[in-house]
């Protein structure tokens, strides 16, 4: 065991503002990003690695970021929830689940809005089998996934209207 | 939950890696995706004192063809074999990088780091095994490559010295007229298999079979063999009768253990059913059939 904090410093870009930190090794990037940030938004809902309830983008790929530690993410580009809103408007992806009651408690929804922008910057016309897969690693306890899969249609054609 | 602390090293190379296990010795893991290691840390299942970090070490990442090989870079993401061309030309791979876990964990899951784990419900090792594939680690004496079917040797254990690291993975691409399907039944994606099946058919024609490769996954310590499934269809033109005795024949070689994913029983009926439906995706797929196969939720 080691007898002594290891602390490394690290420069991550979270939603385009550079941080530069020292962190203990140990440090889960969901934890780097709740408590050194105070960037709350991105959730934890288990301890297995299961639920997506963390879901962030790192270098534009979505991670569980509970199993991430954060001295992985150094150098690199993070996007959370928090990085979706323009000043004055909601991501369309936001709006989506929004307008078509995609979430009933919340807790699952920014990880859910970050697995969907993944998919929806990879494919922008997914079909029914694309969304289930591209959100196949989120859970949600409260409501049925009807109205998520149909916020993430919706959310594909504004996005492909744009 | 956090990890017990552990003192974090980053290699920039192979060679520096490997220099750092063997300075630190027992108590050092290597850490390439994290995917099985940081849940195990975070459960405090496994508490290793020093990780050394290979995910910043260039050039690790890669599926090239050479000659009639895949070769993939240990640190290759199950998410990068997912998109890449030249293993979709080797449609039983893309079958299998497709459906591990989900996108997140495909995003970060290594296939160096899956094969290393050895997990015995893990999707790689059946897959290679029915394709011909060899490990090529790196120790400090420098390199050796290893046939997987040696390289795995029980549940968690691999032929690597506490000190080697895998460094690549080449894999034999089957020849013409072949077809291979791999198919794992699981109850919901981000979680391992109940049962899974690789099947690789190598034939002569549209119907007679020159070589198939048979595997189970998930039914044993480690992927097994189901050499006697195997010879039922070698030589032996595969029709409705042929696949139901081999599938027969499978069934025998699995060695499931009851658990939460269900009885053994259930298991062994869940492989007569999973080969059939994989050698009739494999057949059709010789003959230049687009089938699309994946992984199958409860
Ligand atoms: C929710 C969830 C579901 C999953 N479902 C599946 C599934 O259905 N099928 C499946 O196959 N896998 C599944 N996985 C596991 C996933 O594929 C992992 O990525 C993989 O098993 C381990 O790879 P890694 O790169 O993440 O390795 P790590 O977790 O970083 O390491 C695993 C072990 O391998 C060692 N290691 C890593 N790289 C090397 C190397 N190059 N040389 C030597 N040793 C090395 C490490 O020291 C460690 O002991 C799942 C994981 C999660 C979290
Ligand atoms: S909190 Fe990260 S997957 Fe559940
Ligand atoms: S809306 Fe409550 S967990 Fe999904």
């Amino acid at each position: 065991m080691p007898d002594q904090v290891q602390m490394v410093p690290i420069t991550v870009t979270v939603n385009g503002q550079r941080h530069s930190l020292s962190v203990e090794p140990r440090m889960l990037l969901v934890s780097f990003l709740r408590e050194a940030l105070g960037l709350t938004g991105t959730h934890i809902g288990c301890d297995t690695t299961y639920c997506g309830a963390c879901t962030v983008l790192l270098n534009g790929r979505s991670v569980k970021s509970c199993t991430v530690f954060a001295v992985q993410a150094d150098q690199g580009e993070v996007r959370t929830v928090e990085g979706l809103a323009g000043e004055s408007s909601l991501h369309p992806i936001q709006q989506a689940f929004l307008e078509n009651h995609g979430l009933q408690c919340g807790y699952c929804t920014p990880g859910f809005l970050m697995s969907a922008v993944q998919l929806l910057e990879k494919n922008k016309d997914p079909d029914e089998k694309a969304i289930r897969k591209g959100i196949a690693g989120n859970t949600c306890r409260c409501t049925g996934y009807q109205n998520i899969f149909k916020a993430v249609r919706a959310a594909a054609a504004s996005m492909r209207g744009r | 939950m956090y990890p017990r602390a552990f003192h974090y090293h980053r290699a920039t190379s192979l060679s520096e890696a490997v220099s750092m296990l063997t300075d630190l010795g027992e108590e050092a893991r290597l850490l390439a995706g994290g995917q099985s290691l940081i849940p195990l840390m975070k459960l405090r299942l496994a508490s290793p004192a020093h990780l050394v970090d290979l995910n910043f070490i260039p050039g690790l990442e890669y599926v090239r063809e050479q000659g009639n090989e895949l070769r993939v870079g240990a640190l290759t993401r199950h998410a990068q074999i997912e998109e890449s061309a030249e293993a979709a030309r080797v449609p039983i791979v893309h079958d299998c990088a497709s459906g591990i876990a989900d996108i997140q964990v495909r995003n970060r899951g290594t296939l160096g780091g899956s094969l290393a784990e050895a997990d015995p419900t893990g999707d790689w090792a059946p897959v290679l095994l029915v394709l011909g594939t060899e490990v090529v680690c790196q120790g400090p004496d420098g390199e050796r490559t290893v046939k997987l079917e040696d390289f795995l040797v029980d549940a968690f254990v691999t032929t690597l010295a506490p000190n080697e690291l895998v460094k690549e993975v080449r894999i034999t691409q089957p020849p013409k007229k072949s077809g291979g399907a791999y198919i794992a039944a699981k109850r919901s994606a981000p979680v391992y298999a109940s049962a899974s099946v690789a099947v690789q058919l190598a034939m002569e024609d549209s119907s007679v079979c020159r070589e198939a490769g048979i595997a189970l996954g998930a039914v044993g310590l480690t992927a097994i063999r189901a050499r006697e499934a195997e010879k039922v269809l070698n030589g032996k033109s595969v029709d409705s009768r042929a696949i139901e005795e081999a599938a027969e024949a499978a069934m025998r070689a699995a060695d499931p253990q009851s658990d939460m994913r269900g009885s053994a029983e259930y298991k062994r009926v869940l492989v007569r059913a999973l080969v059939k439906r994989a050698l009739e995706a494999a057949l059709r797929r010789s003959r230049g059939e687009p089938v699309e196969v994946s992984h199958l939720y409860a």
